[in-house]
């Protein structure tokens, strides 16, 4: 591998291209009456400087285009990112979410002149439903997270109703995403952790001491984040369902079970998608998401309002907002969740149809498998190389202590190759965590490429472990000194606000 | 086997390579009682080009905003997009890239970030931004748990002026999180302030208010501010980006917390969503808010570069005792709000803002000439104003429909006083003869229905 310095130049700040008087938007002139600011608004309403940069709309072309020239993508490569299930994101989808029918509506006009658009998220709302085998969906949700968020407020007022305010402790099991635990807390509840097993699941006798009469839920990622199935999971939801308690399922890794199996199925009794994930809506450099909740038939009374609901069928099919629900935990998001992301998601699932849809699930599966298969044999497969679902979790533990080379090294060397890394340092209970989520969309081809340059990798630990903790080379700047970011703090461009601050006095 | 890649070829390579068999041999530690033993009940495939006539005739039975002229206003705005923001927006680099976490090879989305975070401190006049929220209501919720954290206190005092579904999301979080919110009246169309005072006392962790309000109006900004840090509370203002083109930001007023929403800079309405929470607050709040940050830094060759910055506070490493559950921003709409930005520049959002405030103003002054039509004439308003009507406003607006005009939000649903009233918004997307036309149909309407 070349060690050649980088040929792309530094692109400078936006503000730093600026000059007093250039401007870019072409604006139309005012057609009516025009009376003073000061006087319609109050002078001492009114702002004195406005630190905005002034630049021609090719100076903005040319900025963002030198950007995202800089930005790792799916569209550039194979981004094997665990837990994250970065897989192609179809162009069809970007079309359907344009269509001014869809993205030129205004959420509150009259519900008459949006029936299409209620149509397309009741159908997608019962379409998640029947995957997961559940009975009914909110889009609300804006994200994973908030979804978790949504599934804790619903399980406090289920069992506030049921004369069981008491129980105010939820148990997550140490290898949940930290998300897990801070959704829990917000809404009040004690976090109780429970151990994973030697085989990398929840440990059932661990499991029933944590459970008692206070526990209101237990929260589970199935597959887990260690990317094994909890084959125990009948027997888990028995358990807490036993203690009186209500399962959700963290359904990041819903990717590995399309039309395979069902969370419903299990036991579960609420679960959030997400969207960018599964239904491979954009990630769009880190959101917007959509974190669509699930629920059976116990919580669905607590779904967030307003809810769309149908009254006829077929042509005489007509939709609405349902406000009036007592039960509701209330609102969540400024309107109905982002619609546009529905309409990629319905987009994805309708061109993939039933048997695309378990297509995914198994190409999923096979990918991550061949990658394991391969890369055993160069690196520990966390809990002895079982069968994995749709992500294998490595190890660089070998690496490290032989070679002293990190599971951060072996990532930033990838980049070198030209690959994105995997999720690193994930789940907290693998050492130096390698998790490689290759995602039903790659070919044979492409994973066989990025094996062989981990295998090189693992080679260099070997021969030269210096060149890839010195990693990576290629990229357009080198490891960033992250400790300077914390103890320096610069998170906005001080001379673009002096300068507009010193022109107005 | 849509966007699949691997061929039949290779998936038997890869079974081999595995060593198994056939691809049921995978399926292993999956119970057999709970595998799916049936295909799963949603409706056929369809190819791309059928699937695309699918979508249009859905979208057919909406009355897009495009062929209908739209006085709706109310927290989704019809602002004018420069095509370079979609353009920029959507190339793959931007549209397909993961969360930032691997600095190196997400320079782009990174630097791109940091502007946002300088340009929402320029706009609002605050020190901090985060790297954006889902949605206004949402990050006004989360503006508020912040105060509750920091002062130790119990109770969320929102004006009755606030939009009222944030006002209803603000409820939602405080109720499951265990505080209380009291609202805080209305004098005509802006906030008591003389009640305001009265109920600020120990127990208010923070006021929130809305600026211009939810009927467009300004508020006392100032004094609202002063009250609650009389009391030892902190200052929540959700503002309007477009308006901060003209208005005194909420940094001048001492503001603690601005919160607003970004739909307005170069998003489309898109049904309400996706959104653009953004949220600023003063340094001194930098260890306890909410959300991501990027920071600037250099490499090992002392080059500036950026990174997510302040990761101590979030989700992932500090768990139940991180300062929120968010782990995603916007990333992709606070990049359309950048590059909006940037496109408009300072002269931009100010001609933009003068052009919604000439409008609404002309607007107004024509519906209040309307026979049947008032206004409350004295509080100052940007691009949103309430007018009362002597019709039924439901019915007004289907008549005004007809005619492919969406007039203003009737207010009734939302305040039972005001249900003779109209909440109309005009942008500067609307052309003096389309404000003729509507106040035409507004006249016309209302006599036909007196």
């Amino acid at each position: 591998m070349s060690t050649k310095t980088p040929t792309v130049k530094m692109e400078p700040l936006i503000f730093e291209k600026s000059r007093a008087g250039r401007t870019g938007a072409n604006l139309p002139a005012c057609d009516v009456p025009a009376a003073d600011a000061a006087s319609l608004l109050g002078a001492e309403n009114l702002r004195d400087s406005l630190p905005l940069p002034e630049v021609s709309e090719l100076d903005v072309v040319r900025h963002f285009t030198h950007l995202c020239e800089r930005n790792y993508s799916i569209d550039g490569g194979m981004y094997p990112l665990g837990s994250c299930t970065m897989k192609y994101n179809p162009k069809v989808n970007e079309k359907a979410a344009a269509i001014p029918g869809f993205a030129s509506l205004h959420p509150l006009q009259p519900v008459e002149t949006v029936q299409g658009a209620l149509a397309l998220i009741f159908e997608l709302q019962t379409m998640l439903s029947e995957i997961c085998g559940m009975r009914e969906t909110t889009l609300q949700p804006s994200a994973g997270a908030h979804g978790e968020l949504l599934a804790m407020m619903m399980v406090k007022s289920y069992h506030a109703d049921r004369g069981e305010a008491h129980r105010n402790i939820v148990v997550i099991p140490d290898a949940a995403h930290g998300t897990n635990p801070a959704s829990a807390a917000r809404c009040n509840f004690k976090v109780k952790g429970v151990p994973s097993n030697s085989r990398g699941r929840t440990d059932l006798d661990a499991l029933d001491r944590a459970l008692d009469g206070n526990v209101a839920a237990f929260m589970l990622t199935n597959p887990n984040t260690v990317g094994l199935f909890e084959s125990d999971i009948v027997e888990i939801c028995e358990r807490v369902h036993k203690a009186g308690a209500l399962v959700y399922c963290d359904g990041a890794n819903m990717n590995a079970m399309l039309g395979i199996t069902r969370p419903g199925d299990m036991g579960f009794d609420v679960m959030h998608f997400n969207l960018h994930k599964t239904f491979s809506t954009p990630h769009g450099g880190g959101g917007p998401g959509c974190g669509a909740v699930s629920v059976q038939e116990c919580l669905a009374p607590y779904l967030p309002s307003p809810t769309v609901v149908r009254t006829g069928e077929g042509d005489a099919a007509r939709y609405a907002f349902h406000s009036d629900r007592p039960r509701s935990i209330g609102r969540i998001h400024s309107f109905y969740g982002a619609f546009l992301l529905a309409v990629r998601a319905y987009t994805y699932i309708r061109s993939n149809g039933a048997a695309g849809l378990r297509q995914i699930g198994e190409n999923a599966l096979l990918n991550a498998n061949y990658v394991r298969a391969r890369l055993a044999g160069h690196y520990d497969v966390a809990y002895g190389n079982e069968t994995c679902m749709h992500e294998v979790v490595l190890s660089a533990q070998r690496q490290k202590q032989e070679h002293g080379v990190r599971a951060l090294d072996i990532s930033k060397r990838l980049m070198d190759y030209g690959f994105h890394p995997p999720t690193n340092y994930f789940p907290l209970i693998v050492p130096e965590a390698l998790m490689i989520e290759p995602t039903e969309t790659e070919s044979k081809q492409t994973i066989d490429e990025f094996i062989e340059a981990m295998i090189a990798i693992a080679d260099e630990c070997e021969s030269d472990p210096e060149l890839v903790r010195g990693a990576p080379y290629t990229t357009v700047v080198s490891r960033l000194d992250e400790t300077m970011a914390v103890k320096k703090l610069d998170l906005r461009f001080e001379p673009a606000l002096r300068e507009a601050s010193g022109a107005s006095t | 086997m849509t966007y699949i890649s691997n061929t039949a070829a290779d998936r038997a390579e890869m079974l081999a390579a595995i060593g198994v068999q056939e691809f049921a041999d995978l399926l292993g530690s999956i119970p057999q009682a709970i595998r799916l033993d049936r295909e799963l009940a949603i409706p056929p495939a369809l190819d791309e080009h059928s699937l695309v006539r699918r979508l249009q005739s859905l979208a057919a039975q909406n009355s897009d905003l495009e062929a209908n002229l739209s006085f709706l206003g109310a927290g989704i705005y019809d602002h004018f997009r420069p095509a370079v923001v979609a353009a920029l927006q959507s190339r793959g680099e931007f549209l397909t890239a993961y969360t930032p976490y691997q600095p190196e090879v997400s320079q782009g989305m990174l630097q791109a970030i940091y502007e946002y975070q300088t340009l929402i401190c320029g706009l609002t006049g605050m020190d901090l931004s985060n790297a954006s929220m889902y949605d206004a209501a949402t990050g006004l919720a989360e503006a508020a748990l912040m105060a509750t954290h920091l002062t130790e206190r119990d109770e969320i005092i929102c004006s009755r002026a606030v939009h009222p579904h944030y006002r209803h999301v603000i409820e939602t979080y405080a109720k499951w999180t265990g505080y209380r919110v009291v609202e805080a009246p209305l004098s005509e169309q802006t906030t008591d302030m003389a009640a305001l005072r009265s109920l600020v006392g120990a127990r208010t962790a923070c006021v929130i208010t809305q600026h211009p309000n939810f009927f467009g109006c300004l508020e006392e900004i100032g004094p609202i501010t002063e009250a609650a840090h009389a009391a030892g509370a902190l200052s929540i203002a959700s503002v309007d980006p477009i308006s901060l083109g003209l208005l005194k930001p909420p940094g001048d007023y001492g503001v603690d917390i601005a919160v607003g929403e970004g739909q307005s800079l170069g998003s489309p309405m898109g049904f309400g969503g996706p959104l653009l929470g953004f949220f600023a607050c003063g340094m001194r709040f930098l260890r306890g808010f909410p959300g991501r940050i990027v920071g600037a830094t250099v490499d090992q060759q002392g080059r500036r570069g950026y990174t997510m910055t302040l990761r101590t506070r979030e989700q992932d490493i500090r768990r139940e005792k991180a300062t929120s559950n968010i782990c995603t921003n916007q990333a992709l709409i606070a990049l359309a709000a950048t590059i909006y930005l940037c496109e408009l520049g300072k002269d931009g959002m100010r001609r933009t803002a003068d052009l919604c405030l000439q409008k609404a103003h002309y607007a107004r002054e024509q519906l209040s000439a309307v026979r049947g039509v008032t206004v409350e004439a004295g509080s100052r308003f940007f691009k949103e104003f309430v007018i009362r009507v002597s019709v039924d406003p439901e019915r007004l607006n289907r008549r005004l429909l007809e005619q492919r005009i969406v007039g203003g939000l009737p207010l009734g649903g939302y305040y039972p006083e005001i249900s003779d009233g109209l909440l109309i918004c005009v942008t500067e997307t609307k052309s003096r003869e389309d404000i003729d036309r509507f106040v035409a149909a507004t006249a016309a309407a209302i006599e036909a229905l007196s």
